[in-house]
């Protein structure tokens, strides 16, 4: 399966599905996804690689009333793959992990991942252990899919085959590790009324 | 200070730990196995059902699976050995530091002498742990019988309260 369109028509396609998710997003990625889908519930203080994964394991776990997606990168992944398997493990059913895999290591220089053939982040996921393991190179694919899916039948992990995106993005690593970034979120999860949580 | 060694070792009870920690309102126990605390601690919390214990493959895992579960204004710990806490030092530099996040380990000290404070250990494994949290800024204590527990449930309450990391370190291994 070969790339055939740039991550950010991906993400207008997640764009148009978004219906208030968590969205955990890193670097490249996460600059784009900010400029295209500006959301309180953006979360982008991962802080580092390897780690998306695992923020949104702990934002699924604690709030089970919401649906979180990953926007991973193919570098970041390959850094904490184990994580697939604890993902396996947790069964977080409102959890959905998309890996954008442009073969390189784009934040840091689009230098090329050790391999140069692309990585089948579906069979892994399987392997690990998550029976529901999709690829997809085309957005109109991404998007009939995510027209049929059904909500909390995670944890899912949805395989992207990217180009790089054609346009260029502000890169706000100011804002990502703000303490300002951190607060929004924060702020716009506690808003939300948890199911069987006592207000008074 | 050291310990006289004709005293007996005092006790320190997985059952009194676990019962403090759901008192402090953690709800949430993530960890990659420790031996040494491994059978007092470990074993009780798996077979807790006040507790979610997730078992995640690599310590910095925890140190996120924390960090974001207290933006649920959830309460959690961390339960790891020292290797696994030097093996996430760049996670918790980020998350937990730089982010001033309260992720709150407890941490088995495998290879400590059982009569020795940490820092006196003639481990070097052991003996850098308090220096390398001093410089990385993660206040720290030592959890070695049940005295010092209300203390570290304490320090488990600040950490949430002051939005901190905070380390405890295991003095001698839960029974």
């Amino acid at each position: 399966m070969t790339a055939s369109a740039p991550r950010d028509e991906f993400l207008r396609t997640l764009a148009g599905r978004y219906d208030g998710q968590i969205v955990v997003s890193v670097y490249t990625t996460c600059f784009e996804w900010m400029a295209i889908r500006p959301d309180a519930l953006n979360y982008v203080a991962v802080g580092a690689m390897g780690q998306a994964g695992s923020h949104a394991l702990g934002l699924a776990l604690g709030r089970p009333d919401q649906e979180v997606w990953v926007f991973d990168g193919d570098g970041s992944l390959l850094m904490n793959l184990g994580s697939l398997v604890t993902l396996a493990g947790a069964k977080p059913k409102n959890l959905t992990h998309f890996v954008f895999q442009n073969g390189s290591y784009e934040a840091n220089g689009r230098a090329p991942l050790p391999v140069s053939h692309a990585i089948d982040f579906a069979a892994m996921a399987r392997a690990a252990g998550i029976a529901d393991a999709q690829q997809f190179s085309r957005p109109e694919a991404l998007d009939l899919w995510l027209s049929s899916r059904a909500r909390k039948a995670g944890p899912t992990l949805v395989d992207l085959r990217v180009l790089a995106s054609a346009t260029s993005y502000p890169q706000r690593y100011d804002y990502i590790h703000s303490a300002q970034a951190r607060d929004t979120f924060r702020n716009a999860l506690k808003v939300i009324p948890q199911p069987g949580a006592s207000h008074g | 200070m050291e310990r006289d060694p004709n005293m007996p070792p005092p006790a320190l009870h997985g059952k009194a730990i676990i019962q403090a920690l759901k008192q402090t309102g953690v709800e949430f126990v993530l960890s990659v196995p420790d031996i040494c605390t491994s059978e007092g601690l470990l074993r009780p919390i798996a077979q807790d059902p006040e507790l979610r214990l997730v078992r995640v493959c690599k310590e910095d895992e925890g140190v996120s699976v924390c960090a974001a579960l207290s933006f649920c204004d959830k309460r959690a710990v961390l339960l790891m050995q020292q290797t696994g806490l030097m093996d996430s030092a760049n996670a918790l530099r980020a998350i937990a530091v730089d982010y001033g996040n309260p992720v709150c380990m407890m941490i088995g000290l495998l290879g400590k002498e059982e009569n020795a404070l940490p820092a006196q250990s003639s481990r070097y494994g052991v003996r850098i742990i308090e220096p390398v949290l001093d410089v990385m800024g993660i206040r720290h204590m030592v959890m070695s019988s049940d005295q010092d527990i209300p203390a570290c449930m304490q320090a488990i309450d600040e950490a949430y309260q002051r939005s901190q990391p905070l380390a405890i370190l295991f003095g001698s291994n839960p029974q």
